[in-house]
């Protein structure tokens, strides 16, 4: 296959290497398993139905129920994405259509550098900010659910918008041309020509929204309050895997630790599926555009 | 395959006429030539020796798609051959598969049999390198390498195994030479092969691919990109190199294959794949034509 | 700048439609503006040339950051040497040694879908069991720079692969055609040709990994220390600012400070991979225009 001696050496020694870079999932996978046989074996079921979490050491002293963490962490990712998803659309529609070309440029930037700044600094902005106005503006104590959730939303907002405006640019200008042509106006060329074409790429970008907020951790740690309990409502505190993880592994031990792996197992497999799911949404697109030009 | 140092480009370099037409037939490789060369398909009039290059029954798939049906034909040693026919018969295709260029395109497959002079090319176990040396080519955008004018000529003579400096020197000065490109660049052969015209940047090409010392030199509509100006020069360039090289060009400038080549070669599309529907002499093929598709094509095309 | 000039109609849903949109984009702003400049009005104050030289005391609610900058520099240079190496490769490998339709690339860019997707705290529980405890690091500077290898890799190598792969086609047709071999093509034009764009991914790789504080928690851990060598613990920049404003009482003024040095890195980085790419797509634009 390769014309020179030199390249087939050159060619195992690059092999190696990239099969050294994604064995690596393997090596996570394996790692984070091995410990967390400990507490699925010994406690299997009583991580979803013990009534609280108050892990100890040894199985026998402690409560090990997570689901009201799981929960947690369902219901920042939920109400963060509801948020981010309309508006990180609308920026990426309002880059690609109505921003005049430089105001469009310097929106984009604004985005990317928003992209670029870390989760920590979010979280210190939220728990500095945010969380003391919600509490004086709304209802105390406002290290809540709803200051995760909207710390959260901005941070996936980034994410969504570029990938959605990618998406918008790859409709065919033929398409917009044609509406254009039949003299639809501008909003409605959108809603009914753009939006449905660029659909897997929009929900492309809405799930790795997902995943991003269901894997944020600095910041939730910094403003959720972390007190362990199925919230009443949005201004209840809130812990996540995530924050439950950051808060408990420095100083956990025996199946309080691999507790916590389980859950890090879980964040995981949710990592494995969503990317999966995006896998098979490109892959049908693809096979759509592949049938549209036979 | 190393090349030996010693083996150098000195043959050619002292002079047009100490260089045997099928270029260094001093090697015993030619020595088998005649014999293998019996076939009669070298042409309506071989010249003395044989088919530099000969295809047998030349298929190749893209994929599912036959694109080529069964090409046979001759390629005489210094002469020029021009493929010529319309657009998406083939024509490229095949001449990518001379040097097996065709093996970049994924898919592509190709059955038959080519020859270069009496050595099949085809297997699996040729040395690509080696072949790519022997055959070069030249393609329609002109595609200097990023790097200056002597790197563009060098690099690929580094990689052949020639360190002596002295040595890349006088090869690079030879060869911008022969392609007239000396006077234009000989003071700047520092700087960036982009900035020079398009035409000079395949002028520059063509000499990177006669620094190697080829046999064979392909040419891939190598006019189609440039200007009329550019164009000529590179034409009269190319018709210079008969006799020192075997040449191929895919053309579709019938008036251009009518200037330059010595036989021709008609490609068509028939039943949805290419093929070769006449190929002899120039002067054969165009006053004479077998075919009644070639003759509207040639006089159609000729103006 | 590929904005399409559509026809504004008046009627009333394309009005509402309009300032609705608009409204989004002031409200994205301002949001963007609020944070950045709430950081920066509270942080800038405290910045002085002391506050990058010193060491912090209390904790950290006085003297400056000096060793937290010389660790999160450390970090950073051992997660470099360790991904650069390998994504280089992985890049070049899928890039330019394997065909994109093939099972073996489709399997590494799946798993490099997976691993980009993974949650950053995952790699600190996995950093923690992998290099902390099988492999007996503790809680290092070494570790941490390792896990966060492990997770800027596939950012790193999908940007080299796109750099490698915006590389032009004719010049590797033309190294093929001249018998040189993929190696050499690889090393004496395609990386040359790709240089800017590699630099661009490389400075995205590191904005990531300054950015970084979950999966350093337990990795790299907190002290606050000059280190010593790379297996002392380290405190980053980022895990600085989370321990004063989590932590530390009073902490607050300097964790702004902190964060403002954290943001003036990572724009300075930003801003030159954006300068580097538009110089990049230039000169290549110019090249194929020639």
């Amino acid at each position: 296959m390769y014309p020179s001696r030199i390249d087939q050496w050159v060619v195992w020694g690059l092999r190696f290497l990239g099969v050294a870079s994604c064995a690596l999932v393997g090596l996570i996978l394996l790692f984070l398993v091995a410990d967390s046989i400990p507490a699925l074996r010994t406690l299997g079921d009583r991580l979803i139905h013990d009534d609280s979490w108050h892990p100890s050491e040894h199985a026998t002293d402690g409560t090990f129920g997570m689901l009201p963490i799981v929960i947690g962490s369902l219901t920042v990712t939920l109400g963060s994405i509801l948020i981010a998803a309309p508006l990180g659309l609308a920026s990426a529609i309002f880059c690609h259509f109505y921003a005049p070309p430089m105001l469009a440029g310097f929106y984009r930037r604004m985005v990317e550098l928003l992209a670029g700044i870390p989760s920590v600094v979010f979280g210190f902005w939220g728990l500095a900010v945010l969380a003391p106005m919600i509490s004086t503006l709304l209802r105390p104590p406002g290290h809540s659910m709803l200051a995760g959730i909207l710390v959260v939303a901005l941070m996936i907002l980034p994410t969504i918008a570029l990938i959605s405006e990618t998406a918008l640019a790859a409709v065919p200008r033929s398409h917009i041309a044609g509406a254009a042509a039949l003299g639809m106006g501008r909003w409605s060329i959108i809603r009914s020509i753009v939006l449905p074409s660029a659909r897997a790429g929009i929900f492309t970008a809405m799930i790795l929204g997902i995943a991003r907020a269901v894997g944020e951790t600095m910041a939730v740690v910094m403003v959720c309050g972390n007190i362990v309990r199925v919230p009443g409502s949005v201004f209840d505190s809130v812990r996540t895997l995530t924050a439950n993880i950051a808060l408990e592994m420095g100083y956990s031990v025996g199946m309080h630790r691999s507790a916590l792996f389980v859950s890090g197992l879980l964040l995981l497999f949710t990592a494995i599926a969503l990317t999966t799911i995006i896998g098979i949404v490109e892959h049908r697109s693809k096979d759509r555009e592949g049938g549209a030009h036979v | 395959m190393k090349t030996d140092p010693d083996r150098d480009l000195a043959d050619c370099s002292s002079g047009e006429g100490a260089c045997a037409p099928a270029g260094d037939c001093s090697e015993s490789s030619c020595a088998p030539r005649p014999a293998q060369c019996t076939e009669p398909d070298c042409g309506d009039d071989p010249p003395a020796g044989c088919c530099a290059i000969e295809a047998q029954g030349v298929e190749v798939y893209y994929g599912k798609k036959k694109v080529l049906t069964d090409v046979s034909f001759g390629m005489a040693p210094g002469r020029i051959t021009a493929i010529i026919g319309p657009s998406g018969c083939g024509k490229s295709t095949f001449l990518s598969t001379l040097n097996r260029m065709s093996d970049l395109t994924i898919g592509c497959k190709v059955s038959g049999d080519i020859r270069l002079e009496g050595k099949s090319i085809l297997g699996s176990g040729i040395d690509l390198i080696e072949l790519r040396r022997r055959v070069g080519m030249i393609f329609q955008k002109p595609n200097p390498f990023p790097l200056s004018i002597r790197k563009n000529i060098q690099l690929p003579l580094k990689e052949m195994g020639i360190r002596n400096r002295d040595e890349l020197e006088a090869t690079t000065e030879k060869v911008i030479r022969d392609v007239g490109l000396w006077d234009e660049v000989s003071d700047r052969l520092n700087s960036s092969a982009l900035a020079l015209s398009g035409g000079q940047q395949q002028r520059l090409c063509i000499a990177r691919a006669m620094a190697l010392d080829p046999d064979v030199l392909l040419f891939d509509e190598p006019c189609s990109a440039l200007d009329p100006i550019s164009c000529s020069v590179v034409e009269e360039l190319i018709a210079s190199l008969r006799r020192q090289y075997t040449v191929v060009i895919v053309t579709h400038n019938m008036s251009q294959a009518r200037r330059i080549a010595d036989s021709v070669a008609v490609f068509w599309v028939q039943e949805g794949s290419g093929r070769i529907i006449e190929h002899g002499d120039l002067e054969r093929v165009f006053e004479d034509p077998k075919h009644a598709i070639v003759k509207d094509y040639v006089q159609g095309g000729c103006g | 700048m590929d904005t399409l000039a559509l026809p504004a109609s008046s009627k009333r849903e394309e009005r509402i439609a309009r300032a609705m949109i608009w409204c989004v984009a002031l409200l994205v702003t301002g949001t963007f503006a609020w944070i950045v400049g709430d950081v920066f009005v509270h942080g800038i104050s405290g910045l002085s040339l002391s506050f990058i030289t010193e060491a912090p005391e209390r904790g950290g609610r006085a003297g400056g950051i000096l060793p937290i900058i010389v660790s999160t520099l450390s970090i950073l240079a051992v997660s470099l040497v360790v991904a650069i190496p390998l994504g280089l490769a992985t890049a070049v490998l899928l890039a330019e040694f394997t065909r994109r339709d093939n099972w073996f690339s489709t399997l590494v860019a799946r798993s490099l879908d997976v691993l980009a997707a993974v949650p950053s705290i995952v790699f600190g529980l996995f950093g923690n069991a992998f290099f902390c405890v099988w492999l007996g690091m503790g809680y290092s500077i070494l570790a941490g720079g390792l896990t966060l290898a492990c997770m800027v890799l596939p950012i790193l190598i999908r940007s080299l692969e796109a750099a490698l792969r915006a590389v032009p086609d004719e010049y590797r047709f033309a190294a093929a055609a001249l018998g040189m071999s993929k190696t050499r093509t690889v090393l004496s034009i395609l990386l040359p040709c790709a240089a800017p764009g590699l630099v661009v991914g490389l400075i995205l790789g590191i904005g990531r990994v300054l950015a970084e504080t979950a999966a350093l928690l337990f990795t790299s851990g907190y002290v606050d220390r000059m280190p010593e060598s790379v297996m002392d613990s380290g405190r980053s920049l980022s895990i600085h600012i989370f321990d004063l404003a989590m932590n530390v009482p009073g902490g607050e003024p300097n964790a702004y400070s902190s964060a403002v040095v954290l943001i003036l890195m990572l724009l300075i980085i930003n801003f030159t991979a954006v300068w580097g790419t538009d110089r990049w797509v230039r000169k290549i634009s110019g090249q194929s225009a020639t």
